[in-house]
């Protein structure tokens, strides 16, 4: 029997010692939030935090696991109010979602030992794969988390396309309007009339 | 009645499973045709049953985990697409898969926008594939894919959404015995205007549904500037349990008697078994059963994925390779080259004017051959599927692009009919097209489920079966000829894309006469969806169909992504060649298609096109037309020594209307991820298998390769277009006509590698 302690409760399993420790987690115990996607320790979808480490469970043996603290995605918080979960809800993250735990549990590690990382600490520390193309918002939420004052949120620029009737134009008009925020991206307002949907006003 | 109108059903579900996929990417008037009699049929069963199907029951409720939980007990049907709970909670069914788009999110949108109901009471719920084809396909077409799910429900979602706002006055209205006429509805609470009394949706709602629905013509939808929930940036309603792994993927599934299988495909594309010895994998632990699943297949059952997977590993296995274990890259290469030149299986789509002498008597003539290879889809949720089967009943717990399909293969492969069949579809874990056409993973998944009568059997495809063993994105060579008069004007075009078709691979019968018009995606004359918007007086497009063993299949912004790139980037060796400005050149070639204009003419205000740039930064410019949106981008790039950083993008999208823009911006922003494929990976083919097989070999968009991404929204409101597809397409052609500025060399052969380039 090998013990674990995942997410401060103990657990015993019986398998063996080089089962990798995701496949304790999702077919042994049940915890499925820890994800598969490579099993060769590339795309990131299986970090967990071991005694606070990001590590990629898919190759990494449940014996060298054991008497050490574990956090899956279910354990990084009591009701997902971590600075990165709230992050990653107010700025809308995740799109299929799928390798959004690794993600998630490999920046709170960063922004922990890291409290404000740059833009190179963040490509440096985040190497998970998402094929979805995340990657913008993930940046954007991480900085938010860490307040580093530059969680730039997604720039949408509304822009009236030639050729439309007269109707159209009311309806654009009405649209422009209603949805668009004053620009905050000095960069992006340099270039001419632009609009920021800022999420945090949204 | 209704058995028999299933086995219609479904039978031709079967057989037309890759068709539900294709149908807007194909062209529209031959698939209406070929399916007439079907689609005659579904209506009038529909219009039978009453458009909107209106009932007093809630449709038998599907057991799985990511459905929004409904008190069976209480809640009321107003119709099919709106259950109401007497605390005022509205249900809106979903009928189209999630898979990250956020489809689900805009059609919900789109209902409650009609319905005048309160947003923050709204949950959304999917049906399943039984649950629609036991009532008649009220829910319509479950298949996402070709950017659809909203462009083409749009009006009967909003319309059902109408239907039950209608009944719910009028069921206060008769409460109060009050015209419907003095009535006002805003956030789920109906007023008595004359005396200010007010109703809440969930004390009318059961009298509602007693009520005769509306007809559909008198129905009159809101104009898009009175909406106030649709168009509107607001939050995705499945973003909180993505943050704490509460949400239920397909691979997730685990009832306590589950059975984990691993399963292994012969390496060589259409090759067998020639033999394996399950002796010694029999004795290891956990392992349950060796399955021989078809004549190309075996798949190992444990009581523990890992334990099957590495038992799998270890099984000898010889295999029956043939004639294709000796294709490769090289020869494929070959093969396709042939077709440049070739007068044999070629057809011209488009051949107006006089191209052969307006190319030769142009005073410049510009030549240049582009090749793309295969890629892989890589959905992060490895292809799996759980399937329980009994002699009396079969289910699966799949992730689906279409529901119905993976219903009809598990019919079909359990042996079982439809009504004694369900399937679950979850969110899925990424799907980009691999999982809409053929549904593969079901039919391996049923058939070892068999082996094991009332245990739920979960086939997963290890990362290197699931990479190995996709529909690929389909190989291609195309070469462009191009005459210009002597003051620079593009007189003559020609176009021929050599290469691999994904009809001749998923649906043959779409190849009409030989000529399978799919793989010109972007070059059609016709306007509507992915039309061609240079005019150019002497103008030739042609297909090649060139086909390999490789399997191939729609991979998201089907075709565009390789069309956008030929077309694209010879265009900037024209448009240097005239001597012109890129941005002017094209200007000047788009006048007739206003809508390719202004999309284009957005991106250059937004993106600054020829400002004054830093040193050693260059711009690339690029426009595109697919999925019934126009597209374009510019991309700004620097260049040292061969290693490429974008340093900003500008992606411009009119897709008509837009229910949700900041999911729409999401939609672009991953575009570029997925676009960068184009540049930088690619499945090569050695002794007749895929070389890279995981992400070690695989090369693949990541963080630290993205550049600042800015969203130009750009809707004229004048027509429906998608979303989540057609923004890649521009993507790579503007980093490469970008490159080409820095080093005066335009990049013809992709992966990047192939140029001696690398995206860092």
């Amino acid at each position: 029997m090998i013990s674990l302690q995942i997410n401060g409760r103990k657990n015993s399993v019986d398998v063996e010692p080089e089962m990798p420790l995701l496949w304790v987690l999702r077919d042994e115990i049940g915890l499925t939030g820890t994800k598969y996607g490579c099993g060769v320790a590339q795309c990131g979808s299986c970090t967990v935090l071991i005694d606070g480490a990001p590590v990629r469970s898919c190759s990494f043996p449940v014996s060298a696991a054991s008497g050490k603290n574990i956090t899956t995605i279910e354990g990084l918080s009591a009701d997902a109010t971590h600075p990165v979960q709230l992050a990653w809800k107010a700025l809308d993250v995740p799109q299929c979602g799928y390798c959004q735990s690794g993600q998630i549990l490999a920046a709170a590690a960063l922004l922990k030992r890291n409290p404000k990382p740059s833009d190179q600490d963040i490509d440096e520390a985040m190497t998970n794969i998402c094929r979805c193309g995340s990657y913008r918002r993930i940046r954007a939420g991480i900085h938010q988390a860490a307040q580093t004052g530059k969680g730039i949120p997604s720039v949408i620029h509304m822009s009236q396309a030639d050729a439309v009737d007269a109707a159209s134009m009311v309806a654009m008009t009405q649209h422009t309007h209603t949805q668009v925020q004053p620009a905050s991206m000095s960069d992006v307002c340099s270039m001419g009339e632009c609009c920021n949907h800022d999420h945090d006003q949204a | 009645m209704f058995a028999q109108w299933v086995s219609v059903a479904i039978t031709t579900t079967i057989k037309l499973n890759s068709r539900e996929i294709f149908m807007t990417t194909t062209q529209p008037s031959t698939w209406i045709k070929s399916t007439l009699t079907r689609r005659a049929f579904l209506v009038s069963s529909a219009a039978a049953s009453g458009a909107l199907s209106v009932g007093f029951h809630v449709p038998a409720l599907a057991t799985t985990p990511t459905k929004a939980a409904t008190d069976k007990a209480t809640a009321v049907e107003v119709n099919a697409w709106v259950v109401i709970q007497p605390n005022d909670e509205c249900i809106i069914k979903i009928a189209r898969a999630e898979m990250g788009q956020g489809t689900s999110t805009g059609l919900a949108q789109l209902v409650a926008e009609e319905l005048e109901c309160d947003w923050n009471k709204v949950k959304i719920q999917h049906i399943t594939p039984g649950e629609n084809l036991a009532r008649k396909r009220v829910w319509r077409n479950m298949s996402t894919g070709g950017s659809r799910g909203i462009r083409e429900s749009q009006e009967y979602v909003r319309q059902g959404g109408a239907a039950a706002r209608m009944m719910l006055l009028q069921a206060a209205a008769k409460t109060w015995s009050v015209p419907v006429g003095d009535l006002k509805v805003s956030k789920g609470v109906i007023t008595h205007m004359p005396t200010a009394r007010t109703l809440r949706f969930g004390q009318v709602c059961a009298s509602a549904a007693t009520l005769t629905p509306p007809d559909v013509g008198t129905i009159t939808l809101k104009p898009p500037y009175l909406w106030t929930i649709a168009g509107k940036p607001i939050k995705r309603l499945d973003t909180a349990q993505k943050v704490n792994g509460a949400l239920k993927y397909a691979i997730d599934y685990r009832p306590d008697d589950i059975l984990f299988a691993a399963l292994k495909i012969a390496p060589v594309f259409q090759s067998t078994i020639k033999s394996f010895d399950a002796s010694e994998t029999l004795k290891r632990r956990g392992i349950k059963k060796v399955v021989r699943i078809d004549d190309s297949t075996v798949a190992v059952v444990a009581d523990n994925w890992w334990r099957a997977k590495t038992a799998l590993d270890a099984m000898p296995i010889t295999w029956e390779e043939g004639e294709n274990g000796k294709v490769s890259s090289a020869s494929i290469a070959e093969h396709l080259r042939e077709g440049l030149t070739s007068d044999k299986n070629v057809f011209a789509d488009t051949n107006t004017g006089k191209f052969s002498e307006a190319f030769d008597k142009s005073s410049k003539k510009i030549e240049s051959v582009y090749s793309t290879p295969f890629v892989t889809h890589a959905c992060m949720e490895p292809m799996n599927c759980t399937v329980r089967y009994t002699p009396e009943r079969a289910e699966a717990w799949v992730p689906t692009q279409n529901a119905e399909a993976a219903l009809a293969a598990l019919a079909d492969a359990s042996g079982l009919p439809a009504e004694k069949c369900e399937a679950y579809n979850h969110t899925l874990g990424g799907g980009f097209g691999r999982r809409g056409g053929p549904q593969d993973y079901v039919r391996y998944a049923t058939i070892v489920a068999k082996e094991f009568p009332g245990r739920p059997v979960k086939v997963l495809w290890s990362r290197e079966e699931d990479m190995t063993h996709d529909i690929f994105r389909p190989i291609g060579l195309c070469k462009l000829q191009a005459g210009l008069d002597d003051k620079g004007n593009l007189t003559a075009l020609s176009l021929r894309v050599s290469g691999q078709s994904i009809n001749a691979h998923l649906a043959p019968h779409n190849i009409v006469d030989g000529k399978d018009r799919r793989q010109l995606q972007g070059y059609w004359p016709e306007p509507g969806d992915a039309q061609l918007g240079y005019s150019v007086p002497n103008l030739k497009i042609e297909y090649a169909m060139r086909n390999t063993h490789v399997p191939v299949g729609p991979w998201r912004g089907v075709n565009t992504n390789q069309n956008a790139i030929y077309l694209e980037c010879f265009m900037e060796e024209v448009a240097k060649a005239s001597g012109k400005d890129s941005l002017e050149f094209r200007r000047a070639l788009l006048k007739t298609h206003p809508k390719h204009l202004g999309v284009l003419n957005a991106v250059a205000d937004k993106a600054g096109w020829g400002r004054t740039l830093p040193a050693g930064v260059h711009q690339g410019i690029a426009q595109f037309m697919g999925y019934g949106s126009y597209t374009a981008a510019i991309a700004e790039v620097s260049v040292t020594n061969g290693k490429v950083k974008v340093l900003r993008l500008v992606l411009a999208t009119n897709c008509g209307h837009v229910v949700n823009p900041d999911q729409v911006a999401a939609q672009v922003e991953g575009s570029v991820a997925y676009g960068f494929d184009s540049l930088i990976s690619e499945s090569s083919v050695a002794n007749g298998r895929i070389v890279e097989s995981n992400f070690d070999r695989y090369k693949i968009a990541r963080m630290v390769q993205m550049p600042k991404i800015e969203t130009v929204l750009a809707p004229t409101f004048d027509f429906w277009g998608g979303v989540g597809e057609p923004t890649i397409c521009v993507v790579a052609p503007a980093i490469m006509n970008a490159i080409y500025t820095a080093t005066g060399k335009p990049v013809r052969s992709l992966p990047l590698k192939n140029e001696g380039l690398e995206l860092v």
